[in-house]
């Protein structure tokens, strides 16, 4: 009976908190099947989505919400700006590259993150109420994220399926050359799909910031968590991240009601190599 | 060919191993002595991982996790069972080779970006688990007691030993890494880098010569645990599995070149004279990691054989002594 109500007020926050984690997955696996790189930045862009965050409502004092957009635009620009410096030049070579190109960015970024910010940690201290149902309560902001969450996977699956840009990055995804030879510029789309990828976790980090307290350095935790997800969900499915981040925010609610919360790292991470081993291509199938 | 000329590439090297394990004893500053077995460890652990990484073509972004395993188990059995420090060396090491082959014969069949990731999920999983494993004392780990110091001769003379341990070590790493680069075994390495499909219709048996290659890159990294902390006093999970550390080993490989049995040498003197340079230098200090970062961004980039590649590339006949 002990072991229910653990469930009941410990399994509807890891949902919720679940539907971020996806958010943040989806970035990294839309990169991964549109060019086959694993973005290693990814830690460090979470973060500075938390760090805006904190800047709109501190520095600003602005509902933290009325961020999401403008973060959104920066994440995508700061994306364009990575590929172009860092991945492009390497977008061919074999994965060494790829990841040590994209390792170098998370250094950069660490690295002057924490000469600004130190890496102590900052919190943005804000409530959005609770809803009580029983002996169960729903925190505001995990509900608002949640929300902005499916909006946006919304909004991508409709940028992808009804738009040309869309269109295009579906096209260069499923075969680069062939989408080449039809005129589409593969560079503009690679660059706008890692900007897209770099949005989705820089607004995964912006909503991560209102539950947690943060620093430079919490974004590390998140991408291998994206890591995990992006594997669950096939890498490369973006609709399929959304479920993985709900698989992980399920097993993080319900391990702890059973086993001591020291043990969810184990069970996540050998639920991962597991994945890769039976079924590398996820539980939803790899790119489409 | 003179006989010994098969051993060419061998010279520098040894040569450089030996100045290494000098140098202390030459300029007789014990701070000396530990700057030293730093860079004589990353050799160790660098060369072992270009086995994999740079002969076999597989990015194991994981790969301190032997050095954490092999390090716990002997630790482990020299507190616990009381056995001597060069029992436990083996132990670690036959424990970390052990761990490689089981692992290597399952995840060794992803290739690419998903080999890298399981080896960072190995990691990671390895140490939550034994954060949790009350064998070897669970988040606080196993501290030595001081008395195991003893039977080497107190523990100033224990450190001197295990100093010399740690080149001997080194030297091990890149003698194995030589003869796996000039065996047949080794050929068979470079081919499955090259394309793998092609090599086992070659006659290559891809998955044998992987996992002892994944092996023989794990056996090393599982003894320098054990020395290491032998010599630390204690090991925690914390210092144990460090990612970062991994990614640093990753880097040198590069920096150096990778596929080449100097590479790795060149690669740990540079990356930490460059780390020991920007931590202390008043401009960088508070962003060294941005500055280091920026570096191997230019060398992933314009310079992707690495320095030892580069030389090898632009002047032909330093091949003969540049292996």
């Amino acid at each position: 009976m002990e072991q229910i109500n653990l469930l009941l007020t410990s399994l509807p926050d890891g949902i919720l908190l679940g539907f971020v984690y996806g958010l943040a997955a989806m970035g990294l696996t839309l990169i991964w099947g549109v060019m086959n790189v694993i973005n290693l930045a990814h830690g460090p862009i979470i973060a500075l989505g938390m760090f805006s965050t904190f800047f709109v409502y501190t520095r600003l004092g602005m509902n933290p919400y009325a961020g999401v957009i403008p973060i959104a635009v920066l994440g995508l620009l700061a994306g364009i700006l990575i590929y172009a410096v860092a991945v492009h030049r390497v977008i061919n070579a074999p994965h060494l590259s790829s990841l040590l190109a994209t390792f170098s960015v998370n250094m950069i970024i660490i690295g002057l993150g924490t000469a600004a910010l130190t890496t102590s940690p900052y919190n943005v201290d804000f409530s959005a109420g609770s809803i009580t149902l029983g002996s169960t309560t729903l925190l505001g902001s995990r509900l608002i994220a949640a929300l902005v969450t499916m909006s946006f996977t919304g909004g991508l699956y409709l940028f992808l399926y009804r738009t040309s840009p869309g269109k295009f990055i579906r096209a260069v995804a499923n075969n680069r050359a062939a989408a080449e030879l039809m005129g589409i510029p593969s560079t503009r789309i690679l660059a706008l799909s890692f900007g897209l990828g770099t949005m989705l976790a820089a607004v995964s980090g912006a909503l991560i910031a209102t539950f947690f307290p943060f620093s430079i350095l919490s974004g590390g935790g998140y991408e291998i968590k994206s890591f995990v997800i992006g594997v669950l969900g096939g890498l490369g499915n973006p609709i399929g991240a959304l479920f993985g981040g709900l698989i992980l925010g399920i097993l993080e609610g319900a391990i702890p009601a059973f086993l001591e919360s020291s043990w969810v790292p184990v069970i996540e991470f050998g639920l991962f190599v597991l994945i890769l081993l039976v079924r590398p291509s996820g539980l939803f199938g790899a790119k489409k | 060919m003179k006989p010994w000329h098969r051993f060419r590439g061998l010279i520098l090297p040894v040569l450089a191993v030996a100045a290494l394990a000098l140098w202390p004893v030459i300029t007789g500053k014990p701070a000396n002595r530990e700057s030293a077995f730093t860079i004589l460890k990353a050799i160790a652990l660098a060369s072992s991982l270009n086995i994999l990484l740079g002969y076999t073509g597989y990015v194991s972004f994981g790969h301190i996790v032997f050095y954490g395993f092999g390090g716990y188990v002997g630790i482990f059995l020299l507190t616990e069972h009381g056995w001597s420090l060069w029992e436990s060396l083996l132990a670690g090491g036959i424990a970390s080779g052990l761990l490689a082959f089981l692992l290597g014969s399952a995840i060794l069949r992803l290739r690419g970006a998903y080999f890298a990731l399981a080896t960072i999920g190995i990691n990671e999983a390895m140490r939550a688990f034994i954060n949790n494993f009350e064998l070897f004392g669970g988040p606080t780990g196993i501290t030595l007691n001081f008395s195991a110091y003893k039977a080497y001769g107190g523990a100033a003379q224990a450190l001197q030993t295990s100093f010399y341990v740690g080149a001997g070590l080194a030297l091990l790493a890149l003698v194995l890494s030589y003869f796996v680069r000039v065996s047949k075994f080794g050929l068979g390495l470079l081919a499955i880098r090259e394309n793998e499909d092609a090599a086992e219709v070659m006659g290559i048996v891809a998955p044998w010569s992987k996992t002892w290659a994944y092996v023989l890159s794990a056996i090393i990294p599982g003894m320098i645990g054990v020395l290491f902390f032998f010599k630390n006093g204690n090991v925690e999970p914390h210092d144990a599995f460090p990612l970062h550390s991994s990614i640093e080993l990753l880097v040198m490989v590069m920096l150096g070149g990778q596929g080449t049995v100097f590479g790795p040498i060149l690669g740990a003197f540079a990356y930490q004279g460059m780390r020991g340079y920007l931590v202390t230098s008043p401009i960088f200090k508070d962003i060294q990691l941005s500055v280091s970062g920026a570096l191997l961004l230019m060398i992933v980039l314009f310079i992707p054989a690495g320095a030892v590649g580069w030389l090898r590339h632009r002047i032909p006949p330093l091949r003969r002594v540049l292996a």
